[in-house]
C-alpha cells in the first residue's frame, strides 16, 4: 500500500498527478466524464468508475463506501485484484471520496461485498478484457491467444514474450469498446480473492499514522466547541458569552440557535465553552427508562403485516399447548471509539469536508444545502472512521462545522466530545415484542403471532416451518422504516437494526416451547425446521461446540440461537456461568457457524463474528440508556459499561462452506443472535428466564426471588 | 499564566509555551501535531489516550503537561527504532489484533509498557494490565495472542 494516498489533504488535481495519468479505457459508449459526474442511484456500468491504471502500474480502487473497522478496505481489494489478475499489494483503495468515487448510499446493512463487490468484479473483469485487447493489438495476436498472471499479459505458447498493465498503460489515453461482458472468474479458479488475508490496513493503523477526522490539521483551522442543551426538548432561553469572549485567541460565534467557541486549540475552545452563562427551558418529556416501555406500546400505531401465512385461528385450534411472553429491550447506544468529527475547509465557491461518516455523499448533500453551494463545489472526503455501528449513517457536526467554517472564514474542526456522543447518539430504540404461539401435540409448532413496537421488522420472518403465522411491525427502529418521533431523542439503526431484538425475542421463545415439549434446543430447533441451510448451520455449530444439550435447565449453562439476517445464516452456541450470590454471568465459550456463500477473506469473516460476538455481550449485560425528562444520564464509559479484556470468552468460529451461494454481508449477522444465545445459556444454567435486555446482574438477581 | 516546559519526546527534546494544566493529550495533538495519541472518552476511562511517561503509562487526557517537565514521552510514533517495527507492532499486525484502529496506539503502549517491567505475562496478568483500554470493535483476544507473540519474540524465545 502507497502511505501517501492516506494523508488525505490532496486535492483531486494532485491526486490525479498521483495515481498518473495511466490508461483510460472505456466500455462501449465510453462516457469520458470525471466520476463525480456519474452520480445515479445505482452503480455506474464504466468499469472507470471503479478503478484506475497508474503509470506504475499500480491499481487504484475507488468505492464510496468506507472503512470504519469491518475489513472491507482488504476484502474488496481482494475481489478487484483477483479480477483483474493483479497482486493484492499493488491495489491502493480510495474510499468515501466524493470527487473521486462512484455514487454510493453508504456503508450499512452488511451490503459491501453483496452489492458493490459484484459491479467491482464485473468492472475488473471488463478492464482485464480491454487490457487483453490492446495487448493482442500489441502482439498482432488474438487475445484468446494471451494470457495474465500478476499484471502481466504474455503470449501462452512463449511467455517470454510479455507487456505489464504498466507498460500498456505508460503515456496513453484510450477507449476500447468491448462487444461483450467478459465472465467473472468462478471461484475454484481463485487465488486473491476466498483465500485468509491480514488486513491491509493494519501498519498505518499500528504506527499512528492512520488518519482519522479528528487528526486532519489544516493550517489556521479553528476548533470549535458548541454550546448543548442539558436535555432534548430544551430550548436556549438565554446566554452570556462575554466572560468567554474576553479569553485570549478565542473567539464566540452566535448564529440563530448556534453558539459556538473557537480556538485554535480544541481544549482551550472547551475550557472557553465552560465560561459561556446560559439558561435553557426544561424540556417538556417526562418520560424515562422505567415508563418507556408502556409509552412505546400506548404511543404504537397501527401495524402493518411484515409477513403472514395461513390463519392464525386455525393454528390456535391445532394446539396443544399455548405460549404468550413478552420481551423488552432498553435503549443501547454506538458508542464508537471515534466521536463524530469533521472539518470544513471552504476555499472560494468550493468546500472540502473531510468527516467520520457511514454516508459521504448524504454528507455532501446537506453541506452543499447549509452553504447554499451547488453540490458539486463540495467535495467529502472520508479518513478511516473509528468505529460506526450504523451511528455515523448521519450525524449534524458536519454541516456545523460547514456553518462555522463559512461564518469564521476560516477551517474549522468540530469533534464531538465523549458527553456529545452520548447525547445526540440515534440510539438503538427501546423495543417491545409480544409473542403467542402453540405447539401441537406432536411438538410442531403450528401458529406464531409476533407482534413488534419499535424493534423494526429485520430477521422477524419466521425461518421455522410454521404453518399459520402473522408477523406485524407497529413502528420500527427510525429512519426510514418510521416509528422515530415517539421516542425521547434520536433513534436509529444500531448493527443489525431491529434483528438483535427480534432474535432475542424469537430465539427465547423458541426455547420457551422447547421446554415445553421436553426436548432439547437444538433437537427441538431441528424438529421445527425444513430449511437444509439452517439446519446445516446449526449442526456445524453443534460439532464444534461438542457439548451435547439437554432439555433445558440443564444447570450445565448452554445456549443456541440461530437466525438469518437477510441472507447470512447463522448459529451461536455458548457456555456461561451463573454467580448465584451476584447475579454476574461469565460467558465462558461461544461458538458461532456462520454461512455467508462464498467467503473473500475467511480471515476477515472470522474477524468480524469475533468482534460481533464481543460487542453483543455489552447489550446482553450492561448496556442500557438511562434518562429521564430528556436528559441523558449516562454520559461516559464509568456508567455505561462496553465490553472490556475480562469479559471476552472463548470464541470459535466455524465458515460453513457455501462458495456456489454469492457472498452475502458478514459485518453485522452474527451480534444479533448474542441476547437470544446468552438468555438461553443463563436459563440453562439458573432455570430462571429474562425477558429484558440487558441482563444486569440485578434484573438477574430478581429472578431469584 | 503561560509558561515555558521542556521534556524529550520520541527521543528528542521540544520546548511548548502553555499554560501548565492544559492536559498532554492535546499538546502532543495541537501544539505538536503527534496524532497517534487519540481523544475518545476525556476522562480516563478508556486508554485511547495512553502514552508513556518515563516507562510508564499515562491517560494523557488527564495528565497535565507541567508534569512531564524534563521527562520522557513516548509516543506511538516513537515506537519504530530505525525504520524497523517494534514486535508488539508486527504482531498486532500478524493476529490482525485491530479493526477500526482508533485504540490500536493506546492498546500497544500500554503492552508495551507491560513487557518493560513484565516479559512474560500470562494471560491473566494481560487482562488485568489492560482491562482499562476499550476497544469497542471487540478484538480483545486477538489483542491478548498478540502480545503473548510479541512477548516471545522480544525474550528471543521461537517455541
Amino acid at each position: 500500500m502507497r502511505k501517501d494516498k492516506y494523508n488525505f489533504t490532496l486535492d483531486r488535481r494532485e491526486f490525479l498527478k498521483l495515481v498518473g495519468s495511466g490508461i483510460v479505457v472505456s466500455f462501449t459508449t465510453g462516457d469520458p466524464l470525471a466520476p463525480q459526474q456519474r452520480r445515479g442511484r445505482g452503480y455506474p456500468e464504466d468499469f472507470n468508475a471503479y478503478l484506475l491504471i497508474g503509470e506504475d502500474g499500480r491499481v487504484s480502487c475507488f468505492t464510496g463506501k468506507i472503512e470504519m473497522g469491518q475489513g472491507i478496505h482488504t476484502s474488496l481489494a481482494q475481489m478487484l485484484a483477483e479480477e483483474l489478475d493483479v497482486p493484492l499489494n499493488m491495489v491502493d483503495m480510495v474510499m468515501g471520496d466524493t470527487a473521486l468515487c462512484p455514487y454510493d448510499s453508504g456503508t450499512f446493512g452488511s451490503r459491501s461485498t453483496k452489492y458493490f463487490g459484484p459491479p467491482l468484479r464485473q468492472a475488473a473483469a471488463e478492464a482485464r478484457a480491454v487490457l487483453l485487447q490492446l495487448a493482442a493489438e500489441h502482439f498482432h495476436t488474438d487475445s484468446t491467444k494471451l494470457d495474465v498472471r500478476d499484471g502481466t499479459i504474455f503470449v501462452k505458447k512463449n511467455p517470454q514474450k510479455k507487456v505489464s498493465y504498466a507498460q500498456l498503460a505508460k503515456g496513453k489515453k484510450i477507449e476500447k469498446n468491448l462487444t461483450k461482458k467478459p465472465p467473472i472468474k468462478h471461484y475454484s479458479k481463485h487465488t486473491v480473492s476466498g483465500k485468509p488475508t491480514n488486513r491491509v490496513d493494519s501498519e498505518l493503523k499500528v504506527t499512528g499514522e492512520a488518519k482519522f477526522a479528528v487528526d486532519i490539521r489544516l493550517p489556521d483551522m479553528l476548533h470549535a466547541k458548541i454550546l448543548r442543551p442539558p436535555a432534548h426538548g430544551s430550548a436556549l432561553k438565554d446566554v452570556d458569552i462575554s466572560a468567554a469572549e474576553k479569553i485570549d485567541g478565542v473567539r464566540v460565534i452566535k448564529e440563530g440557535d448556534m453558539v459556538a467557541v473557537l480556538h485554535t486549540h480544541p481544549d482551550v475552545a472547551e475550557n472557553a465553552l465552560g465560561m459561556i452563562k446560559a439558561r435553557f427551558e426544561p424540556s417538556e418529556s417526562t418520560l424515562d427508562n422505567k415508563t418507556i416501555f408502556k409509552h412505546l406500546k400506548d404511543s404504537a400505531p397501527n401495524g402493518n403485516v411484515v409477513t403472514e401465512e395461513g390463519n392464525i385461528e386455525d393454528g390456535k385450534s391445532l394446539s396443544a399447548k399455548t405460549f404468550e411472553k413478552a420481551y423488552y429491550n432498553h435503549y443501547v447506544a454506538h458508542a464508537p471509539s471515534e466521536p463524530h468529527t469533521a472539518v470544513v475547509n471552504i476555499e472560494g465557491e468550493k468546500a472540502t469536508v473531510w468527516a467520520s461518516t457511514q454516508s459521504p455523499f448524504r454528507a455532501q448533500g446537506e453541506v452543499a444545502q447549509v452553504l447554499g453551494f451547488p453540490l458539486e463545489n463540495v467535495r467529502v472526503i472520508t479518513p478511516f472512521v473509528g468505529c460506526g455501528f450504523g451511528g455515523k449513517n448521519q450525524g449534524n457536526q458536519i454541516t456545523e462545522a460547514a456553518r462555522l467554517a463559512q461564518l469564521s472564514e476560516k477551517p474549522v474542526q468540530v469533534a464531538w466530545s465523549r458527553k456529545e456522543e452520548f447525547f445526540y447518539d440515534t440510539f438503538r430504540p427501546a423495543a417491545v415484542i409480544d409473542i403467542k404461539s402453540g405447539l401441537n401435540s406432536s411438538n410442531q409448532i403450528v401458529f406464531w403471532e409476533y407482534h413488534n413496537y419499535f424493534a423494526g421488522d429485520r430477521s422477524s420472518q419466521p425461518f421455522y416451518n410454521i404453518p399459520h403465522y402473522q408477523v406485524l411491525s407497529m413502528g420500527g427502529w427510525g429512519g426510514r422504516s418510521g416509528g422515530g418521533n415517539v421516542h425521547p431523542f434520536g433513534v436509529g439503526a444500531w448493527r443489525g437494526p431491529g434483528s438483535n431484538t427480534n432474535v432475542f425475542a424469537i430465539e427465547s421463545h423458541i426455547d420457551v416451547m422447547a421446554e415445553a415439549a421436553e426436548m432439547d434446543p437444538l433437537e427441538f430447533r431441528l424438529h421445527n425446521l425444513t430449511d437444509e441451510r439452517m439446519k446445516r448451520a446449526l449442526m456445524a455449530a453443534a460439532e464444534k461446540f461438542g457439548n451435547a444439550f439437554a432439555k433445558a435447565p440443564s444447570g450445565k449453562g448452554y445456549g443456541l440461537a440461530c437466525t438469518d439476517y437477510l441472507g447470512t445464516y447463522l448459529a451461536t452456541m455458548a457456555e456461561v456461568k451463573v454467580n448465584q450470590n451476584t447475579g454476574e454471568v461469565s460467558v465462558e465459550r461461544v461458538v458461532c457457524a456462520q454461512d455467508t456463500g462464498e467467503v473473500i477473506n475467511p480471515e476477515g469473516v472470522r474477524m468480524q463474528i469475533e468482534g460481533c460476538i464481543t460487542m453483543g455481550l455489552g447489550y446482553c449485560f450492561t448496556e442500557e440508556i438511562r434518562f429521564s425528562k430528556g436528559r441523558i444520564l449516562d454520559e461516559n464509559f464509568d456508567t455505561y459499561e462496553i465490553p472490556r479484556f475480562s469479559w471476552t470468552p472463548k470464541i470459535e468460529t466455524v465458515l460453513v462452506d457455501n462458495p456456489e451461494m454469492p457472498p452475502q454481508g458478514c459485518g453485522e449477522p452474527a451480534i444479533t443472535s448474542m441476547g437470544a444465545v446468552i438468555a438461553n445459556a443463563v436459563y440453562d444454567a439458573i432455570g430462571k428466564r429474562l425477558y429484558t435486555l440487558p441482563m444486569t446482574p440485578a434484573r438477574i438477581k430478581e429472578t431469584f426471588g | 499564566m503561560e509558561k515555558n516546559i521542556r521534556f524529550n519526546l520520541n527521543g528528542k527534546v521540544v520546548n511548548v509555551t502553555s499554560s501548565p494544566d492544559r492536559m498532554l493529550l492535546w499538546i502532543l495533538r495541537s501544539d505538536l501535531e503527534h496524532s497517534g495519541a487519540k481523544y475518545s472518552c476525556g476522562e480516563g476511562f478508556c486508554g485511547a489516550c495512553t502514552v508513556l511517561v518515563n516507562e510508564k503509562p499515562v491517560l494523557s487526557c488527564q495528565f497535565p503537561v507541567q508534569s512531564v517537565e524534563g521527562k520522557e514521552v513516548l509516543t506511538i510514533e516513537g515506537l519504530q527504532k530505525n525504520g524497523e517495527l517494534h514486535p508488539l507492532q508486527k504482531a498486532f499486525m500478524q493476529h490482525n489484533a485491530l479493526q477500526c484502529g482508533y485504540c490500536t496506539p493506546g492498546m500497544i503502549l500500554t503492552a508495551y509498557a507491560m513487557l518493560l517491567k513484565n516479559p512474560r505475562p500470562s494471560a491473566k496478568d494481560i487482562v488485568d494490565t489492560m482491562e482499562g483500554n476499550l476497544c469497542r470493535c471487540g478484538i480483545y483476544n486477538r489483542i491478548i495472542q498478540a502480545i503473548q507473540s510479541a512477548a516471545r519474540t522480544m525474550r528471543g524465545d521461537t517455541s
